[in-house]
């Protein structure tokens, strides 16, 4: 028989051990009878479940193996022989019926339809599945205003946070006359929770290569950038195989598909500077500049890379394009919103239950999202909120679940759709230090162009770590409020002016925590350690001295075998004891 | 320098191009492992670019380092995901193991150097950190200890 066994091993994969699955199944294929293409594939999403392991057999029947440790792998594929599956272990089939494929059922797939699914350093496997057949419709049946149409209808939108239309933008670059022009993909993918850029990229590279040609085809550009973030060694060096390959194949480079199109492209890898997501400074930045953001006009369609007309657009809005070619706009359309059409990819992560990558139509409910295809918590403490957004979002509280997922209605919770990060978190998480995060995230990466960015970020740093320590006033959340109002209106670029969205939208609606934490110097999560308190349960303590010798300050008094004691005012609340006991005697509170 | 002639290949593959600084100083840490001063100044005077634009860009990007680093480079993540997981115990656990003061980021032996990144996109293995090119997942403190024997 003839089988086929494909491992997961994208950057979340190799990170939870698939690399020693995979050389473990190496292993026994040489030493078994069993006959079978052992194949490695990217991230089908369910991260949750890493290491994966897929096995399709001549019928086109599959089983999704996932949890598996290297040592499994030769009882699990010996029993397969004998025609005994492993139920508990599958998490995906075609053939099972049960609650295992409801995470899938759910989704409607077209950003990450080859996702996991094919073998990313395979054209041949892209071919297969429908490549770069938009890219021939496009250059030899399209005229290129005709494809901007196409996009225009499909009421496609800047999935890389603002949201912006994209056949508009092709529209504006196509418009600005030149001989030179450029196109660039933003991969830039800093928003710390999200990482469907890195998944696309290193499950589907040829889908972003399609989408850049058969844009730079529509505005006329002959030239075109990926910038890249350093942090995914992966998904670079598959796009550098895939661009090589698609180059020898003809669809990249000179004659396109023996047309007269020219395309060269390049990848730049970014330098870790979260700004240079922003499309000015990205610019910036492959001019070989310090990234920072300039004065818009003139938009990069009138005056971008070197001064010429560009067009960016992000990762998961190319991976749409083939697809709508290919398609049809009237078909992408059909899914979504009125305003916000087609679907969206969310990173799940935090205390949920399936963390990982899904994608789902917009207009769909985030309770949906985080229940139905999410399944729920992971924890036993109940959801307290989710952060939508990254580091320009907000989070949104239980009440707002009803809220359903579209730029306009995520927007108005102060929240922002952003690029897809959705981070879910329960009653153990602090929003003033969730708020502190994020401050300290936003004041680390602002260039320091705009003062009020620079400086401003900062003084709120200083007032939320205040609050924290339980050193806040009631005055300071109005300050906090202000400062807000100010950089938001006196920033150039994204980044400062939606860098208070995280402190406004908890001052919103976790104020009480703010309270508690200024009026009653308590947190009530139990995070900020300076408002923890350290003791010793007496009835539980049995002497053994553990926590005294651990203590870095001498904190802690007692006899041997005799209940101990914490001497707050030494106290330092490091937790040393609380990690020491091995009778469960010191609390914190 | 240690690696001049190899510098100096990098940097005639370079030269004239346009946007090349990054890539160079990109090329030119992966040879030297940082960016020290001699090589910033000789590269100035090769290129003709003003060291203190070079100096501008170097400082900008969270990538480029001024001081010499340990043979193998921890990253530790510090986004959101891995935040509300734990990461802060993850830090301070491999600073205990490495035996790091609060301001140190290099160890003596010059093997380890630790920094923290926003995010390294595997949030759904959190808390993660990645040693060179290898990223694990799934966390706990006594976890580091473990994988860091192994590089040791």
């Amino acid at each position: 028989m003839s089988l086929k066994i494909k491992v997961g091993m994208a950057s979340c994969g190799l990170a939870a051990g698939a690399r020693d699955v995979y050389q473990a199944i190496q292993k026994y294929l040489e030493n078994s009878k069993l006959e079978a293409d052992l194949a490695s594939t990217a991230c089908i999403g369910m991260c949750f479940a890493e290491p994966l392991v897929e096995i399709i057999d001549a019928d086109n029947n599959s089983l999704t193996y996932g949890d598996i440790q290297p040592q499994e792998v030769e009882t699990i594929l010996n029993d397969y022989l004998e025609g005994k599956i492993h139920k508990d272990k599958v998490i995906l089939s075609n053939i099972m019926e049960g609650s295992e494929n409801e995470n899938l059922k759910n989704q409607t797939r077209i950003v990450l339809r080859n996702c996991g699914r094919i073998d990313p350093e395979s054209l041949q496997d892209y071919l297969e599945n429908d490549g770069y057949k938009a890219l021939e419709k496009a250059l030899k049946e399209m005229e290129r205003t005709q494809i901007i149409q196409e996009i225009k209808d499909s009421g496609l939108r800047g999935r890389g946070g603002a949201g912006f239309p994209t056949g508009l933008k092709w529209q504006f670059a196509y418009d600005t006359p030149g001989p030179k022009k450029y196109f660039i993909c933003n991969a830039d993918e800093g928003d710390p929770g999200a990482f469907m850029d890195r998944s696309v990229l290193e499950g589907d590279p040829h889908s972003i290569i399609e989408g850049m040609t058969i844009g730079a085809y529509a505005i006329g550009a002959d030239e075109g950038y990926i910038y890249c973030r350093a942090e995914y060694p992966l998904a670079i060096k598959h796009l550098q195989k895939a661009i090589k390959d698609a180059k020898e194949a003809g669809y990249l480079g000179k004659n396109i598909l023996g047309t007269d199109f020219n395309f060269n492209l390049h990848i730049k890898q970014g330098a870790g500077a979260f700004v240079c997501g922003e499309e000015t400074a990205l610019m910036a930045s492959i001019e070989g500049e310090r990234g920072m953001p300039r004065i818009r006009p003139p938009f990069p369609a009138q005056s971008g890379l070197w001064g010429k007309p560009t067009n960016i657009n992000n990762v998961e809005t190319l991976a749409n394009v083939a697809w709508i070619i290919l398609n049809g706009a009237q078909k992408y359309n059909k899914y979504g919103t009125e305003k916000s059409k087609g679907t969206k990819v969310f990173a799940l992560a935090g205390k949920i239950k399936n963390s990982g990558l899904i994608e789902v139509p917009m207009g769909m409910p985030l309770k949906d999202v985080i229940y139905k295809v999410g399944g729920g918590m992971k924890t036993e403490k109940p959801f307290k909120g989710v952060q939508l957004g990254g580091p320009s979002g907000g989070c949104v509280p239980a009440e707002l679940l009803d809220t359903i997922v579209d730029y306009d209605s995520i927007t108005k919770t102060g929240a922002i759709m952003g690029s897809g990060g959705m981070v879910v978190m329960d009653e153990a998480t602090c929003m003033v230090d969730v708020a502190k995060f994020f401050l300290n995230f936003t004041q680390n990466e602002s260039c320091g162009k705009c003062t009020f960015c620079r400086v401003g970020t900062k003084r709120m740093l200083e007032i939320l770590t205040r609050i924290t320590e339980g050193k806040g006033t009631m005055e300071d959340l109005e300050t906090l409020e202000e400062l807000s109002e100010n950089i938001s209106q006196g920033s150039l670029c994204g980044l400062g002016q939606t860098a208070p969205n995280p402190v406004l939208t908890t001052l919103k609606y976790f104020r009480e925590e703010y309270i508690a934490h200024i009026k009653d110097k308590r947190c009530p999560a139990g995070v900020c350690t300076a408002l923890l308190k350290y003791e010793i349960t007496p009835e539980k303590c049995v002497g053994c001295t553990a926590c005294a010798r651990v203590c870095p300050v001498e904190a802690i008094s007692g006899e041997v075998k005799k209940p101990h004691k914490i001497d707050q005012d030494k106290c330092i609340k490091c937790g040393s004891c609380y990690d020491a006991c091995k009778f469960d005697a010191i609390t914190k509170s | 320098m240690k690696n001049k002639k190899e510098i100096d290949l990098t940097i005639s593959n370079f030269i004239g191009k346009k946007g090349s600084l990054i890539p160079l100083l990109q090329e030119i840490q992966k040879l030297e492992g940082y960016l020290p001063k001699e090589t910033l100044r000789y590269l100035s005077q090769k290129t003709k670019i003003k060291l203190a634009r070079i100096y501008g860009v170097a400082t900008f990007y969270s990538m480029f380092r001024l001081k010499p680093q340990g043979k193998h480079i921890i990253r530790v993540c510090k986004g959101t995901a891995c935040h509300v997981s734990g990461a802060e115990d993850i830090g301070k656990a491999i600073r205990k193991e490495l035996k790091l003061g609060e301001l140190e980021d290099t160890t003596d032996d010059g093997l380890f150097t630790v920094m923290e990144v926003a995010c390294l996109g595997c949030c759904s293995l959190s808390p993660v950190m990645m040693v060179d090119d290898n990223t694990h997942g799934k966390l706990t403190p006594e976890k580091v200890t473990e994988f860091l024997q192994k590089y040791k």
